[in-house]
């Protein structure tokens, strides 16, 4: 039975890879139509789609398209704001939750078993079903700014920032990782006389590097690929709008299908960038969300 | 665990304040008001006081009854009949709008079925709402075996030793980094009608045999449309979590299974399964949690058209909360929502519990 030819094996060998190959194209035709596209006309963009060549970089290629996103919206406005509200609301999430994971773990306070379950237990409402009342709390919510205090947070960049900062997911990474750091260095450093804030700083932080790259890729992926529904619903105004709201330009009243493409790429291609640089440590953050769950 | 060298309660308050404060701010405090605002007629902007209602919002969303029609009968009681032989019926609003039955008051038909001469019609007091809860319900049933099976196969796909095995794990899991509202929009061109990919391709491969679809223009598309769309971009993160699982078990199992003489299947039946029943429970959950979720690929691709097929019930919400500025209404149906997601995830943990 266990008798297998060496021909036989090839053939094996020849269709497995040929699944592997079959079921990469079914992922990859989109993206790689993406992209070819946004270097084409719209007219030629169009008819191309009857053939293979729409996933060649053939015929009159050029970055027209591009230029054209550029002029008919704020792109470059777009990608600076989600940017910027990226940057700042992972950096925080990061401190803020390592800092109270660390004082989940480490520092035995009256309570805090308590307050970890509260924490945790908000993994289970998914955000769209508090979406609408928060939308009510944030219009009502004072900030002072440059003329004072105003009420209501709507048309703002903090509204896009300060809801997201604190979440249960990072919390739990980062209490999932200290736990298995070894205790005793915390300790000999307590009995050295070192405050809980340079233990944080000096002795936990400096060896949470992979959890740290975790945490700050879910952040950002979730910060500037997944804000839809409430930038949708909380800015109106374009000066603060993020990339996946501004994509409403472009189906005003004729859909210019090559500039649409174009748009999609500068706002995809540098995450795909990162991700094929980083992709070990990507997929090894997805895989710590579920390995210890 | 670790350092109890010292109660530091000030220190761990100190810590854990400003994390633990926010999310209370920001999830905890709406979570509850979504409770009290759907008691409430509360509008985004109102001049008027905002009133307690009770139960109103509930009634209004979740009021449903049955109506039994009798034919048209003529002056000799014979069933009037139209030319096809079907019976004819008398309409529904001449119930629902009548005096004498309060309790059917501004519902409308959702669907009907017939009975002997009789039909039966299922009136709803938001109708639109029953379709979307029937279609979130629908994604989420669907999308749950649905992604989670097809996952585990493209992880034990990509669990084999072979070359370069590494550059289809990339590829494969490549769409889970393009934002939703990218996919959305990239896949309503592959469904056009007209210059669409797929019909293209399909055609191509049938020799022009195949009529081009309006993917997304039909009801009887639309869903299932959008649904192997979602599937497409984040079947790689379940993936990468049944991979993750199917690493922890030992080889020293397989091990075992081959010198025992166990048939592949075997070997995935009662060594690899096993093994990942936690990893199960988890896909299921989250998988089932995000399907609940659905709004992206509506907004983008089909605004719950055509004919209400494709609405969901946070579309829903967010028409009416933000849309129509109703507040309370679109709480309740968060609330609902709310309930439903909970209830599911309790059920999947009983059914998928430990058996001691």
């Amino acid at each position: 039975m266990a008798v297998v030819s060496r021909d036989n094996r090839g053939l094996r060998l020849a269709v497995r890879y040929l699944v592997l190959v079959l079921v990469a194209v079914v992922f990859m035709f989109p993206l790689v139509f993406m992209i070819v596209s946004s270097l084409k006309p719209t007219q030629q963009l169009l008819s191309d789609t009857a053939s293979l060549r729409a996933f060649l970089p053939v015929g009159d290629i050029s970055l027209d398209n591009y230029f054209a996103a550029f002029a008919r919206a704020p792109v470059g406005l777009f990608v600076f704001n989600s940017m910027l509200i990226t940057i700042i609301t992972v950096s925080a999430s990061i401190f803020l939750c390592s800092l109270a994971a660390f004082s989940f773990v480490y520092l035995n306070w009256r309570g805090s078993g308590l307050v970890l379950s509260i924490a945790l237990a908000t993994l289970i409402i998914p955000f769209e079903t508090i979406a609408i009342p928060l939308l009510l709390f944030v219009s009502r919510l004072p900030w002072i700014g440059m003329n004072g205090i105003e009420i209501g947070w709507l048309n703002t960049y903090h509204v896009q920032i300060i809801p997201w900062i604190a979440d249960a997911l990072t919390i739990f990474l980062f209490v999932q990782y200290f736990k298995d750091l070894p205790g005793e260095l915390v300790e000999a450093a307590r009995a050295e006389g070192a405050s809980w804030w340079q233990i944080y700083r000096k002795v936990v932080m400096p060896l949470s590097g992979p959890v740290l790259a975790t945490a700050a890729i879910l952040k950002s992926l979730k910060m500037y690929n997944e804000q839809y529904l409430w930038p949708l619903i909380v800015v109106q105004d374009e000066a603060h709008r993020p990339i996946m709201v501004g994509l409403g330009y472009f189906f005003q009243l004729d859909v210019a299908w090559g500039e649409v493409m174009a748009y999609l790429s500068v706002i995809t291609v540098p995450v795909l960038v990162f991700y094929l640089v980083l992709q070990r440590a990507f997929i090894a953050s997805i895989a710590s969300t579920g390995v210890k769950g | 665990m670790a350092s109890k060298l010292t109660t530091s309660n000030a220190a761990g308050w100190a810590f854990a304040l400003p994390g633990f404060g926010l999310i209370c701010l920001f999830i905890v405090v709406p979570f509850f008001l979504a409770f009290a605002l759907s008691l409430t007629n509360q509008r985004l902007i109102s001049p008027n006081p905002t009133e307690y209602v009770g139960f109103a919002n509930y009634k209004s969303l979740l009021s449903l009854a049955v109506i039994t029609l009798e034919p048209e009968r003529d002056e000799d009681g014979e069933i009037v009949r139209d030319e096809d032989g079907t019976p004819e019926y008398p309409r529904v609003r001449t119930i629902t709008r009548n005096p004498d039955f309060p309790e059917y008051r501004g519902m409308r038909e959702w669907f009907r079925w017939h009975s002997g001469d009789n039909a039966r019609v299922v009136v709803a007091s938001d109708v639109v709402f029953m379709k979307a809860l029937v279609n979130t319900l629908t994604f989420a049933l669907v999308i749950a075996p649905g992604q989670g099976g097809l996952a585990l196969l493209l992880a034990l796909l990509i669990n084999q030793r072979l070359r370069g095995i590494n550059i289809f794990r990339t590829i494969y899991f490549m769409p889970v980094v393009v934002s939703i509202v990218v996919v959305s929009l990239l896949w309503r061109f592959i469904y056009d009608g007209n210059d669409g990919l797929l019909n293209n391709l399909l055609s191509g491969l049938t020799f022009g045999l195949f009529e081009p679809i309006d993917w997304l223009g039909r009801t009887d598309t639309a869903l299932g449309s959008i649904i192997a769309m979602s599937i497409w971009q984040a079947v790689g993160f379940h993936m990468v979590i049944w991979l993750a699982g199917l690493q922890t078990i030992s080889p020293t199992l397989y091990e075992v299974a081959q010198i025992e003489g166990a048939s592949k299947w075997q070997t995935f039946r009662y060594v690899t399964w096993p093994g990942l029943r936690n990893t199960a429970v988890l896909v299921l959950i989250v998988i089932t949690m995000q399907a609940f979720a659905l709004f992206a690929q509506i907004d983008v691709m089909t605004n719950g058209g055509p004919l209400d097929s494709t609405q969901t019930l946070v579309f829903q919400a967010v028409e009416r909360g933000y849309g129509k500025q109703d507040i309370s209404g679109g709480s309740t149906i968060s609330v609902v929502l709310f309930l439903i997601v909970l209830t599911i995830s309790l059920v999947q943990r009983y059914l998928t519990r430990e058996r001691s």
